[in-house]
């Protein structure tokens, strides 16, 4: 794609999302993007600061550049904004590849009153008005699609899916043990995703409550606790990421330490947590759910692009 | 021993895969949103030449192989071993039969192939893309057909049989593609 192309390209598509959220009664906001509060999920790394960050002789706690812009989102949620949507820089170290660049654009929005199921219908409209494509809409649950492989991913045992992953053809190389949700993992990337019609919206619904993140956790008509969580994947590529928000302060407070745990374990610095945005959801986070979009890949779609490089005119490898 | 972080990974790269010098032929970054990220790595075996899916777990680090590929001239066989020089420093190195494999057929002395060296031996030799080599049998086609429809069997001096056009004779020398086996042209004399 030629330069200009490219910049109108991504001009237009910020202009058709902002269309579709303010015909829906959505308020852009922005929010900071430095904060004393990293991530603690062990599987993002965030670009960090050295300690002078606020200047001074004085030494200050480090900042870190932000992964998403959930906890701000969220606390502008319990101070009333009502349904926000915001168009931001997403920051993650160590994440470079086709698909990957460590600077990327993110579209975050939050639905006061929606559940998951409303939520992923509304990324469906969200995407056929920007794109002016009709893709057909499948939706389908995590443990359906591990079904045909005679795997239960709520109930299984490492051991199992670990065995099922090697029997159909994951060889990997490694000198730390993979844990349950890592050969999960595996098998989704592998086997299953490839296995999607590209064509198509492929929204994959109720994850084990083990990769809840920030999702809701209820236990499914068979049993299973499940995560009130989808991932949208279209054209090869995962595209969103979206929950049931979790309202409960407590639980939340519990499911930073166990990251910080796993961090731990994993030999990974300890991050520590957003005390203000812990606070917010003790003043109560209303009723929502919220999602992340993947703008750059989004990009990929529209332009048919191979590789995210391809739609950003100055990649990781050029700045 | 020096080592690659599976962030340095692209294609080219060799590493030390299950003890053999492997090369990297394609690198996937793969990480799913909310989990740990895996390099999924398409990878020939240097030895072997086959070629295999590995994933790695991102930020791991794997062995090195020494491997280098020299351009090197093919000198003589001596019956067990072929014998190479590599002409700006004059080093000779000697590939056994396994390292020349199916090349043999296309090695002619003085040609300069491209030679890979794991651990200062050879362990893949190359032929040229393209060679020429003298027609030493071939059955006579038939007189005055020049269209090169249908084509014979040729045998070349290193022992390579081609498919050649009818009009093509003992005693001539022909340019062949090494990587697909096929006739290009009659060689002109320079």
């Amino acid at each position: 794609m030629d330069l200009n192309a490219k910049l109108q390209a991504r001009a237009r598509l910020y202009e058709k999302v902002r269309q579709y959220f303010s015909g829906e009664g959505l308020t852009e906001v922005f929010t900071p993007l430095l904060s004393f509060a990293g991530n603690p999920d062990p599987a993002i790394k965030s670009f960090e600061t050295d300690q002078g960050s606020l200047g001074g002789s004085v030494n200050h706690a480090p900042m870190y550049l932000q992964t998403s812009p959930e906890f701000f989102m969220k606390r502008l949620l319990v101070l009333g904004s009502g349904s926000i949507f915001q168009i931001c820089p997403a920051f993650r170290q160590a994440e470079t590849g086709r698909f990957h660049n460590p600077e990327f654009a993110m579209l975050e929005w939050y639905r006061v009153g929606y559940n998951y199921f409303d939520l992923m219908a509304d990324v469906s409209a969200m995407i056929e008005s920007v794109t002016s494509l009709k893709p057909y809409v499948e939706q389908i649950s995590y443990a359906r699609l591990f079904e045909p492989f005679g795997l239960n991913p709520h109930s299984d045992s490492r051991e199992k899916i670990k065995t099922a992953a090697i029997q159909n053809g994951i060889n990997v190389q490694t000198s730390v043990e993979l844990s349950r949700d890592d050969w999960l993992d595996l098998f989704m990337t592998h086997v299953i995703e490839p296995s999607f019609n590209p064509d198509n919206l492929v929204f994959v619904y109720d994850f084990p409550a083990s990769q809840a993140s920030l999702a809701k956790i209820i236990t499914d008509n068979q049993g299973f606790q499940v995560a009130q969580r989808f991932e949208l994947y279209w054209q090869g590529m995962e595209l969103a990421n979206g929950f049931t928000e979790l309202q409960d302060a407590d639980e939340q407070l519990q499911r930073f330490k166990q990251d910080n745990k796993n961090r731990e374990r994993l030999g990974l610095p300890y991050m520590p947590l957003d005390q203000n945005f812990l606070n917010a959801l003790q003043q109560g986070l209303p009723e929502c759910s919220g999602v992340a979009l993947g703008l750059d890949r989004l990009l990929m779609v529209i332009s048919r692009a191979d590789s995210i490089s391809d739609v950003l005119v100055f990649p990781v490898s050029e700045v | 021993m020096a080592t690659y972080n599976t962030n340095e990974f692209k294609g080219g790269l060799k590493i030390m895969l299950d003890g053999d010098p492997c090369s990297i032929i394609e690198n996937e970054f793969v990480k799913p949103g909310k989990g740990q990220a895996f390099n999924r790595v398409k990878i020939r075996n240097l030895k072997t030449g086959r070629v295999l899916e590995k994933t790695f777990k991102s930020g791991e680090s794997v062995d090195a192989a020494d491997v280098v590929e020299l351009e090197l001239q093919y000198l003589y066989n001596d019956g067990e071993l072929w014998h190479f020089m590599d002409n700006t420093t004059f080093e000779q190195y000697a590939a056994d039969a396994n390292a020349v494999a199916d090349t043999v057929k296309w090695l002619k002395d003085q040609d300069i192939c491209t030679v890979t060296l794991w651990n200062g031996n050879p362990l893949i030799v190359d032929a040229p893309n393209f060679v020429t080599l003298e027609i030493t049998e071939t059955d006579p086609g038939l007189k005055g057909d020049t269209s090169g429809g249908g084509g014979k069997p040729a045998t070349l001096e290193t022992g390579a049989v081609v498919r050649v056009p009818l009009f093509v004779q003992t005693g001539e020398i022909i340019k062949v593609d090494t990587r697909s086996g096929e006739y290009v042209s009659r060689a002109k004399e320079d």
